[in-house]
Order: structure tokens, then sequence, then C-alpha cells
């Protein structure tokens, strides 16, 4: 089963632009792959579908076999829960550390101190800030703000991850860092969709690559494919 | 991420159900108790605005409670008042004025009675001549119109409405007696106005708990606006609404807690202050009056309120404002 499809998706927002228009790929469990297009292409819209920011106005989106469309309001944050997203803009709270952070998704799932603290700093590990938990995500840089977002995306062992942007702020050598924290786990069986409009550094790497163009699947090139 | 590749493709969603129920309880518990405390630390850490809130929040809810303690004090002297109320017992003509004399001694024999006095027609004649400067009429009559009264005062055990009106019928029975006239009317006026106190107080705690409820739900609107960020980050990590209402309800009950407790001690403050002259003043008229204060159950019902009013603004303002902010 396909972790992640949709089937002939629109999507048009209130004022009738169609973001997206009959959009049909899926993803596999475990498999890694990249969404290209130009600005305003459609890519922040079909991860917000994945995610449930918004709803398909057409077609359908499942996840794990699940219709999202049949997903009550009630279900919606346990959806979520399951899917690690990462954003451009990290969307980071500063009024508290970076531990408190990457904890956010932890407390909101009900884990106890104890288990919560071991998986925070396993977290943080991985994205090498284990040293910074007790600072304030604001006094890190551009780079490690985005690895602190990496680290709450992924501290629940989400089994799909979703980025977008993750490296569009950041020089070529802290973006090639993170993307490689993104293989990583795919690694290990998470899939990963990373919407981004970096050519070169896609270009780059060897993954699956599909392509947005005013909203319509435009072409795709397949891992292993240079 | 240690997890092999081969469990990962598994069913998703198991790997995240390692959490036990019973850890689940205890880390919920555990929530509450962290948010408790975050809320109330939020309101400390703006103190200049939250001590304001807790004032006029305690000033909205003392002034209902001030009129009702009050009443409750009126009620309480009313009964000492009663004492005045006068029973007037017509005796039938020609009843001669010994026979009228031991009838009133038979009266003031009752245990149901403090006092009886008993008014000839002539000196009811006298009486009415004086107080109306009507001498010449009355000079004029050819006989004395009036009947003999005797005044009876009901002891304080007996002065509610039954107790009365049993006393009314037992003197209607002596065969002397024309008719029984109770002089309750101003008594009763006392009791109209009360029960209009009452209705008028209760309208104002109804006006003032929603007050209490707009202030609340207003400074809660203001409290998600500045939370805007964190809500639609905890909304994105998959946070239930009851997660993202929790804070905000807190709070609501902090600022309701701190306003009951403003109320409570400015009420009993009032009623200390007052307590030195009302019972002075209750003294000249020498009876026994103590101002009651509020009791325990008043203090905590006083309290109660605040938190129970507290909460419930909160949740109209969380359920009305936190539907609008979706990622
Ligand atoms: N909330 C919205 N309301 C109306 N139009 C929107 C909204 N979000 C995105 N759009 C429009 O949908 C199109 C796709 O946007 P988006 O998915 O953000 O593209 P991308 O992420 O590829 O830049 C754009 O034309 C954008 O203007
Ligand atoms: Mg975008």
């Amino acid at each position: 089963m396909a972790h992640v499809r949709f089937d002939n998706v629109s999507k048009s927002y209130p004022g009738g632009h169609h973001a997206l228009s009959g959009v049909n790929f899926e993803i596999n469990q475990g498999e890694i792959a990249f969404l290209t297009g130009h600005s305003g292409a459609g890519k922040s819209t079909l991860l917000k579908l994945i995610m449930l920011m918004e709803k398909a106005t057409q077609g359908q989106v499942l996840v794990d076999g699940v219709n999202l469309s049949r997903l009550g309001n009630s279900q919606i944050p346990y959806h979520r829960r399951r899917v690690g997203v990462v954003f451009q803009n990290h969307q980071l709270l500063f009024d508290r550390s970076v531990f408190e952070n990457v904890a956010l998704p932890l407390r909101i799932s009900g884990y106890s101190s104890r288990d919560l603290e071991r998986r925070v700093r396993a977290a943080l590990d991985k994205v090498g800030l284990l040293k910074k938990e007790k600072q304030s995500p604001i006094e890190l840089s551009g780079g490690e703000q985005q690895r602190i977002g990496i680290a709450r995306a992924v501290v629940n062992k989400p089994s799909l991850i979703l980025a977008d942007e993750p490296t569009g702020n950041l020089d070529p050598t802290l973006s090639a860092e993170i993307m490689r924290l993104f293989e990583q786990f795919n690694d290990v069986g998470v899939s990963v969709l990373i919407a981004s409009h970096d050519l070169p550094l896609i270009d780059r790497l060897d993954h699956r690559v599909i392509g947005l163009k005013d909203g319509r699947l435009l072409n795709e090139r397949p891992a292993g494919g240079l | 991420m240690s997890t092999s590749r081969s469990s990962a493709s598994s069913k998703s969603g198991a790997r995240q159900s390692k959490v036990t129920v019973n850890s689940q309880w205890k880390a919920y518990l555990q929530h509450h108790r962290v948010t408790a405390k975050d809320s109330l630390i939020r309101l400390l850490k703006s103190p200049g605005s939250s001590i304001m809130t807790w004032l006029v929040l305690g000033i909205a809810l003392s002034l209902p409670m001030t009129l009702f303690v009050s009443l409750e004090n009126v009620k309480q002297l009313s009964r000492v008042w009663d004492q005045s109320s006068q029973i007037s017992v017509y005796l039938k003509k020609g009843v001669v004025p010994r026979l009228a004399q031991g009838l009133s001694d038979e009266i003031q024999a009752l245990p149901q009675v403090t006092s009886a006095y008993y008014i000839s027609p002539e000196l009811a004649l006298k009486e009415f001549s004086a107080a109306t400067g009507l001498s010449d009429v009355v000079e004029g009559l050819e006989s004395n119109p009036l009947p003999g009264v005797i005044s009876v005062v009901p002891s304080l055990a007996s002065q509610d409405a039954k107790a009365m009106e049993k006393l009314q019928d037992q003197l209607m029975h002596f065969v002397q007696v024309e008719s029984v006239q109770l002089d309750l009317l101003w008594v009763k006026r006392l009791y109209q106005f009360m029960e209009l106190g009452q209705r008028m107080v209760w309208a104002l705690a109804l006006l003032l708990g929603l007050a209490v409820l707009l202030i609340i739900g207003n400074t809660i609107r203001l409290s998600i606006e500045n939370r805007r960020d964190e809500i639609l980050v905890v909304k994105l990590v998959g946070g239930t609404d009851a997660f993202v209402r929790r804070p905000f309800l807190y709070t609501g009950i902090w600022f309701g807690l701190g306003g009951g407790l403003i109320a409570w001690f400015l009420l009993s403050l009032g009623l200390y202050w007052l307590s030195g002259p009302v019972e002075q003043l209750i003294g000249l008229y020498g009876s026994e009056f103590v101002l009651s204060g509020l009791g325990v159950k008043d203090s905590l019902l006083l309290i109660c309120d605040g938190v129970v009013l507290g909460w419930l603004g909160a949740w109209l303002a969380v359920s009305r404002h936190l539907a609008r902010i979706n990622p």
C-alpha cells in the first residue's frame, strides 16, 4: 500500500484560484521524494492537504490507506501526530527553550516526563543540538533553528516527514547538511517528501523528483535517474 | 530513530502507540498541574494588568454579596422590630369595665402574650378628641360611639403569621369580644420591601455576573491573540482542542479565584468597619442585635462563584475565538 496517495486531487481556494488541478501520484513506504516547481506552483498547498491544513475540493488524498476527507475534526489532531512537518519559517516558539520546543509534540501526546526527556535528547542528539537544549531558539543561527524544527518533527517518531522549503534561507553548505539529515531519517525507513525549488541541490541528490507547474503534475524524475 | 526499516514499513502509527493508558493518565494529570502553574505565572508576570482585572472582578462580585448580606441583616433586625406589632381586641357594647379588666388580665396571662392593656370607651374617646382636636364634636355626642379596646402585644416567639392567626382565633372565642384586628400593616410593608429588595439583589447579581463573564471573556480573548503563534504550532503538531483550551481555562479560573478572594476581603473589611456603629445604633433601641458577617458557607459560595464565572467566561471566549485560529 502506498504511504501517500493522491487520486485526481484538485484544490481551489476561495475566490476560485486553482492551486492544484487533477493531481495523481503515490509515495511508497520508506520512499524519499522532492517536490519542485516555481513559486506559486502549488507545492505548499499539496503538503497542506496531507496535513489537513486544507481540504481537497475534488479527488481523494489517502495516507496509510485512510481517506483524509473521512476524518472528522476530532480525528485531525491524531492524524497530525503521525506526520512530522518542517516549515520554511520553522515556526518555533521563542518564549521557551530549545528543549521545550522539541518536547511540545510529546507533551501533546501525553508522554511521561522520563520518556519525554529521553526522546527529546535523542532527537536533539540526532540534529547535533544536544548541548544547546537550555538556550532559547532566538540565540541560535538560522541553520540551527531549522534543525530544532527538524528535531521537533521527528521526536514523535512519525513514519512520514513533510518539509516545506526547509533550506529556503540557508547557504548551500547548510542546505546540504539539512538534506543529509532527511536522508538519514529515510535510511531508517521513514517516508520523506520535501518541497523545494533549490534545483542545484536537488540535482546533486539522486532522489525521485515530482515536478509541479501551475497546479499540474509536470514531469517525474525517478530515483537513480541521473 | 533506532527502528529498523522493516518495522517502519509495517503499519505506521503503531510505533507511536507505546504510550500506555496508565502513563498517559499520569501525563494528563501532570499536564494539568503544569498548565495551571504556567497560567498563574503568566498572570503574575504582568502584575499591573492582572491586579487591575482582579480588582474589577472583586468589586463586581462583592457588590451583590454586600446587598445580600445587608438584606439578611435587615431581616434579622425586622424580627426585633416585630415586637411593636400589636393586636387590637374590640369589645362588645355593654361590657362593663370590671369584666373588661378581668378579660385583659386573662389575656395577659396567655403564654403568647407579652402584655395586654385595657382602654375603656371613655379613655378612648378622650384620646380621640385630644388627638384630633374635635372636642366640640365629641362633646356634642349623645352617647360614646367607641367600644372598649384591649391592646395586646404578642410575645416574640409568636410573631410569625401562623402563630398570629392562631392567637387571633383564640381571642375571637372570648364571648365579650366583638372583633380582633392585627396591626401588622407596616410589618407587611417592610416584608414587601424586603421581597422587592431581594429581587433587585438577584437582578443586580445577574447583571454583575454577566459583567464578570464579559470582563474575563475579553481578557482571555486578548491573551488568545497574544498566543496566536503558539496555538498554531500546537494545532499543527497534533494538539487537541482540549489541549489548546486548557491554559486559557486555567487563566479564567485564576482570574475568578483572585476576584472572589478580593470580593471576600472587601466584604469582610466593610462588615468589620460597619459593625461598631451599627451595634451602637441598634443598642439605642434597647434591643440586642449582632451584625451577622459572612459565614464559612457564604464565604466559600462567594469564592466558588468567582471560580465558576472565571471558568465559564474563559470557556465562552475560547470556544468563540479558538475555532478561528486554524493552521
Ligand atoms: N490561503 C490561500 N488563499 C488563496 N490563495 C492561495 C492560498 N494559499 C495559496 N494560494 C494560491 O495558490 C497557489 C499555490 O500556492 P502555494 O501552494 O503556496 O505554492 P508554492 O508553495 O508552490 O509556492 C498560488 O497561486 C497562491 O497564490
Ligand atoms: Mg510554498
